[in-house]
């Protein structure tokens, strides 16, 4: 499967992920969060930007539960909570912000 | 514990790494299958190593594995030998198990 | 392994939390073991269990410092053992013979961990409820 905006392909796999990390840009990432019906705001974008960084250190997506904990250490316990990922990203922060960012669905999400 | 290997001492360091592990006290027991029966051969270099350890540890081989080398008239004294049913029993007996790859 | 290690929901949903150790023997690219052991592991800690690792024999080669696999086209999941932290998996194990064959030292690796001896680390084993080999 692919996703084409403005002559650029993207490749993505059977659930809609990304199947090339180098591929992505904030077009795409817009497509993505339109399908999952998710309104990008700087709250989003911030999370998608985290979520990046952690994987381009570790190399794997995190667990929700190691998202919620990380995020709380770098932007404090406002953000760093269920409920606060859960209102921007519905469908599960983890599942939903990877594809809209970009990264393989997270290990250990089932 | 139980330890199970199930490869050959001459081609795979498996043996000899369980064995520094295993031989070191505790109450564990040794269970040797598949190409593993070839460590309880008489008068081997693995035989010898094998039976360093046996003060400490129990061991065990599965005879079908045994038989089928052909080598049950080869083994080590000291070694019992185990059926299927018998292989299920240790599992049973021990707390826990370790299959070493 | 007198249960099944898939017992993680009670009733009362507060899971039933077993000891839990992978023993990783082999080297990082090689096979697949290294790369799928340590996604198991990932996995498990998902599921608040108390997770473990043992390095030994050539499994001590996962954690070298300054692994680059461009040229072989395949991920280097090295840095993926520094997350480990921020799963909680905070017990890790490296076999002191299995580092000095390899002429390797604590230094050489890239996350802290725990040197024992083979005597310890038959100890430690002996206390698992459930041990997994990769």
């Amino acid at each position: 499967m692919a996703i084409e905006i403005n002559g650029k392909t993207y490749d993505t796999d059977e659930e809609g992920y990304l199947t090339d990390l180098s591929q992505w840009d904030e077009d795409v990432a817009k497509v993505l969060a339109a399908e999952e019906k998710v309104e990008m705001t700087d709250n989003h974008w911030e999370v998608i930007n985290f979520l990046r960084e952690y994987y381009n250190e570790f190399q794997i997506a995190p667990a929700v539960r190691v998202l919620t904990k990380a995020i709380g250490k770098k932007l404090g316990p406002d953000k760093g909570n269920n409920k606060y990922l859960y209102e921007l990203f519905p469908y599960g922060p983890a599942k939903q912000a990877c594809k809209i960012g970009g990264l393989p669905k997270p290990t250990g999400c089932i | 514990m139980l330890h199970i290997v199930n490869k050959s001492p001459f081609e795979n360091t498996t043996l000899a790494s369980c064995l520094r592990v295993v031989g070191k006290g505790g109450d564990n027991a040794l269970l040797l299958i598949e190409d593993g029966v070839y460590a309880i051969t008489k008068n081997s270099d693995a035989g010898k190593a094998v039976h360093a350890v046996m003060g400490g540890v129990k061991v065990y081989a599965l005879m079908p594995d045994v038989e089928a080398r052909g080598m049950q008239d080869r083994v080590l004294e000291g070694v019992t030998m185990v059926d299927y049913a018998g292989f299920v029993d240790l599992v049973i007996e021990h707390n826990n198990v370790q299959s070493w790859l | 392994m007198s249960e099944v290690a898939g017992d993680f929901d009670d009733e009362d949903g507060s899971g039933t939390i077993k000891k839990f150790m992978f023993v990783n023997r082999k080297a990082p690219y090689g096979t697949v073991y290294a790369l799928e052991g340590l996604e198991v592991v990932l996995i498990t800690a998902a599921f608040d269990q108390d997770v473990s690792m043992v390095f030994m024999d050539d499994g001590v080669y996962q954690l070298v410092k300054g692994q680059n696999t461009k040229a072989i086209a395949m991920k280097n999941f090295s840095p993926t053992y520094r997350a480990l932290d921020g799963y909680d998996i905070e017990k890790l194990y490296v076999e002191r013979d299995s580092l000095e064959m390899r002429g390797l030292s604590e230094s050489d690796l890239l996350v802290p961990v725990e040197v024992l001896s083979s005597a310890e680390m038959q100890v430690l084993m002996n206390d698992q409820d459930v041990v997994i080999a990769f």
